[in-house]
């Protein structure tokens, strides 16, 4: 009897620390894929609706550097961001820099480029999922089994938000850039270039959207819509969280992940998605101006 | 005199700051009453109170006796509120005729509020602009525009935020005018910082100062009121800081 | 002047009509016909985001919910009554209280511009993952599976009141057309009664038109319905012509259509989004024929160069070069 009991108790602590490791898993990948859209509608004030694409554009450039020889490492945290971010500073010149200030017509614009990209895609690459098998095989929890890469995945996310967060805090590229979020005016009669603080915000948004793109594609695949299944999560995290970049950011996708993830494990994925979704409206209907609009204003 | 306006303990506050402190203000059916104080005083937020734009924190505002606290602008407005905002608050994208008439349409049909709207027109001089894109005038047009929206919901009380700001010589006598007639039929109350124009038009002023009502008199006494000039000066805002 | 123009607008429809009605249906062979139809049915849908982006002001990522919302609502009642009028009353009627209760939520909550976008472009999305995952037999109203991401086909054509007998293609041609004609009408008038011209002032400066009296949560939210209604028949008239709904009505990529529509017809305009619609719904069919280049990324470039070359749309455009050619005689108006 005693013994049914540990056995019990045991995996209890299994499904506990699995359900956990889920839970945390869908956050960081949340965090990920949101953060780069938060740097470009915190400090530009654009909507990039072509994010996803940007998404799936990293997990391709992943692929197609490592399926050509190179170091995963080097084509997941160098190669993809890098592309990504060049596309970002390509993007900012041709279109967005013609639209500052109309957020309805770059929501269009985007949403134009982000059907360009899809079919672009879908020219170069074809309609057949790509992947890549995750790295470090698996973890055996009680009669659970996780991928090691997961972990990896949560531990990636806190570290991008930590250096995003010092480079914000405490470096001059930083304090430029924060200073151009909040008066653009004065930041430009203080001598510094606009046109040059909006191209280098772009890249890095882009950039960092690159690599969230190349660190999931070894989970989630890729193909040239990849884009549509990103965009809604990561819209409804970044606007919900509110102008602050890391601290709304953040609070959202600890929200929202917890929530998808419960619902996803208890019922159907599908659900987890929905029930994230309508949370969202519901919240945005109390705290208009997202989680983060009253209280953090000055923050980051 | 019945009373038209009472504020009681009216408190409004912004985070740690509190603008509009405890304000007991009545106003009297036919008065033309001036608001004064220096910059911050809490003038605006007590007109944004006034018209629904901003909620009290606390206090109760009656008008004839009909409680309206909390209420939102378009209860306000119809119970008989109108206000001309400091800067003005236009339909940028309509001609002036259009704007006045669809001002006007709240309490009548179309072509009842094309007449009324012809007779405002004419009342303040503006047939001439009448189908000019109100987003294309000057400044003293704006205002005017927005002066002949406001009457034309026929309002009880008129609510004047600053009305001869950046206005020319000729112009504030006109509006001087202006107010002086409409103040045969309505109840008015302006904020105002130009001393002389206040001189010209009113009888009553009411002196805000630190969110709460410093004095209120008529307009010589206050004006030589040596509390009122310390405000003005300075003097206090110095014992305050 | 308004008068005139009105005029302008009854006389323009009525022509159109007789072409399009009289003429037309003998003229082309039927499968051109049914082409039409879908025209049609476009033009009615992107005229309801029209009037109520262009007129109230309310730019909903959302309004492809209720088409979609109509069309399945169309199927199920029409499979499981056998009763197609029944069908369309009801395809509007349930985007109607759709309407009602989102848009409590979106105006009485005052979500500014951007986060209305966000908030209807959720929503479809949940209404296209949803629907995509209900493929099991289990989901069913009434006799009618939903049918997961193959959707619900076999949707009975409309039938002469009063009897058995179906619309010919050419008849529903007719009918749809007549429809998106009245609609036209039908929203021009509205634009110009007392409603619509408070819509507008909100649209123009809402805090202002709260100052002068009128509850702008009230107008957006009726306005918000009746462009549902509209949006919600152009779906059940779509169930018609296709005899299939399927979850893409839900998708991004239909809902970003309507609003390239009505960008690239006009703004502030009503025939600006039905041309619109039609063009683009003509080179999206000779794009999909000729297949000589992705068809998203044809859209796609489409949308930036309109974006970046013609804010303004084309109809205000064209508008713009006939007043000077004429003198100022026509305004920018519907």
């Amino acid at each position: 009897m005693a013994l049914v009991l540990h056995d019990m108790n045991g995996l209890l602590m299994d499904l506990l620390a699995i359900t956990l490791l889920e839970i945390f898993y869908g956050i960081a990948s949340l965090a990920l894929i949101s953060l780069g859209l938060a740097i470009i509608f915190g400090m530009l004030r654009v909507i990039n609706f072509a994010h996803g694409e940007f998404l799936m554009i990293g997990g391709f450039s992943f692929i197609m550097l490592t399926s050509a020889g190179v170091n995963m490492w080097i084509a997941m945290l160098i190669g993809a961001p890098l592309i990504v971010g060049l596309l970002g500073i390509v993007v900012e010149r041709v279109v967005i820099r013609n639209l500052y200030g109309r957020i309805v017509e770059t929501i269009l614009a985007t949403w134009g480029l982000s059907l360009f990209l899809m079919g672009a895609a879908s020219l170069l690459f074809g309609y057949f999922q790509r992947g890549v098998s995750p790295p470090f095989g698996t973890l055996k929890i009680g009669n659970y089994q996780e991928g090691v890469y997961s972990i990896f995945v949560i531990v990636l996310a806190a570290a991008v938000y930590l250096s995003t967060y010092l480079v914000l805090r405490y470096t001059k590229l930083g304090l430029i850039a924060r200073a151009t979020m909040q008066n653009p005016e004065m930041a430009s009669s203080l001598g510094v270039a606009r046109e040059k603080v909006y191209a280098v915000t772009f890249f890095c948004g882009a950039a960092l959207t690159g690599l969230a793109g190349a660190v999931l594609a070894p989970i989630a695949g890729v193909v040239p819509t990849s884009g549509l299944a990103y965009i809604a999560r990561s819209f409804i995290t970044v606007i919900t969280g509110g102008a602050t970049v890391i601290a709304g950011t953040g609070i959202a996708s600890v929200l929202f992940g917890t929530v998808s993830q419960l619902t996803a494990i208890l019922t159907r994925p599908v659900w987890g998605e929905a029930a994230l979704l309508l949370t969202a409206v519901i919240l945005l209907r109390f705290l208009p101006a997202g989680i983060t609009g009253r209280y953090f204003r000055n923050g980051l | 005199m019945t009373v038209l306006l009472e504020t009681s303990r009216l408190i409004r506050r912004y985070g740690g700051v509190t603008a509009v402190d405890g304000v007991d203000f009545t106003l009297n059916e036919g008065e033309l009453r001036c608001l004064i104080g220096p910059n911050g005083a809490g003038k605006s937020t007590f007109f944004k109170m006034l018209c629904g734009l901003v909620p009290p924190s606390s206090g109760a505002i009656k008008i004839r006796n009909d409680d309206v606290t909390g209420m939102r602008p378009h209860e306000i407005a119809s119970r008989g509120v109108g206000i001309k905002t400091q800067v003005p608050s236009l339909f940028d994208g309509l001609t002036v005729r259009e704007s006045v008439e669809v001002a006007a349409m709240r309490r009548l049909t179309p072509s009842a509020a094309c007449d009324i709207a012809d007779e405002t027109l004419g009342h303040l001089n503006l047939k001439g602009i009448a189908n000019r894109i109100v987003g294309q005038l000057s400044h003293g047009q704006r205002q005017w525009t927005e002066l002949a929206m406001v009457l034309s919901t026929d309002p009880k009380i008129v609510l004047l935020d600053e009305p001869v700001a950046g206005m020319t010589h000729d112009e504030v006598n006109r509006t001087e005018d202006l107010l002086k007639h409409i103040n045969t039929t309505r109840t008015v109350i302006v904020v105002e910082h130009d001393m002389q124009f206040v001189k010209r038009i009113a009888t009553k002023v009411t002196v805000f100062h630190h969110g709460r009502i410093l004095i209120e008199d008529d307009v010589d006494r206050v004006l030589a009121d040596s509390r009122v000039r310390d405000v003005y000066l300075g003097k206090s805002g110095l014992r305050y800081a | 002047m308004r008068a005139l123009q009105s005029h302008v607008t009854t006389i323009g429809t009525l022509v159109a009509g007789i072409v399009l009605v009289g003429i037309v249906p003998f003229a082309v062979a039927p499968f051109t016909l049914a082409d039409l139809t879908l025209y049609a049915a476009m033009a009615i849908l992107a005229m309801s985001l029209g009037f109520i982006w262009g007129f109230g002001g309310i730019l909903s990522f959302g309004q492809s919910v209720f088409f979609g919302v109509g069309g399945y609502t169309y199927a199920i009642v029409a499979l499981n009554f056998d009763s197609p009028s029944l069908a369309l009353l009801a395809a509007i009627a349930v985007a109607v209280t759709g309407a009602l209760l989102l848009g409590y939520f979106i105006f009485w909550g005052r979500l500014s511009d951007v986060y209305l976008a966000v908030i209807t472009l959720t929503i479809s999305l949940i209404f296209f993952m949803l629907m995509n995952s209900m493929s099991s037999s289990i989901y069913r109203i009434g006799d009618v599976p939903i049918g997961g991401y193959n959707g619900i086909p076999g949707i009975p054509p409309l039938v002469v009141p009063g009897t058995d007998r179906s619309l010919s293609v050419a008849e529903t041609y007719v009918l749809v057309v007549t429809v998106a004609l009245l609609v036209y009408l039908g929203l021009s008038w509205l634009i110009r009664t007392k409603f619509g011209r408070i819509l507008c002032s909100i649209k123009e400066n809402e805090v202002r038109a709260e100052l002068l009296g009128y509850d702008a949560r009230l107008y957006k939210l009726a306005a918000f319905a009746v462009g549902a209604a509209i949006a919600g028949m152009a779906g059940a008239l779509f169930a018609v012509y296709s005899g299939l709904i399927n979850p893409d009505v839900f998708g991004i990529g239909f809902s970003a259509q309507i609003i390239v529509w009505v960008m690239l017809g006009g703004l502030g305009t009503l025939i600006g989004p039905a041309l619109g619609a039609v063009l683009i719904q003509m080179l999206v069919v000779w794009l999909g024929k000729v297949q000589v280049i992705d068809a998203n990324m044809a859209l796609g470039v489409l949308f930036i160069v309109a974006v970046l070359l013609v804010p303004a749309g084309l109809v205000p455009r064209l508008q713009g070069l006939l007043a000077v050619a004429f003198g100022n005689l026509a305004r920018s108006r519907p």
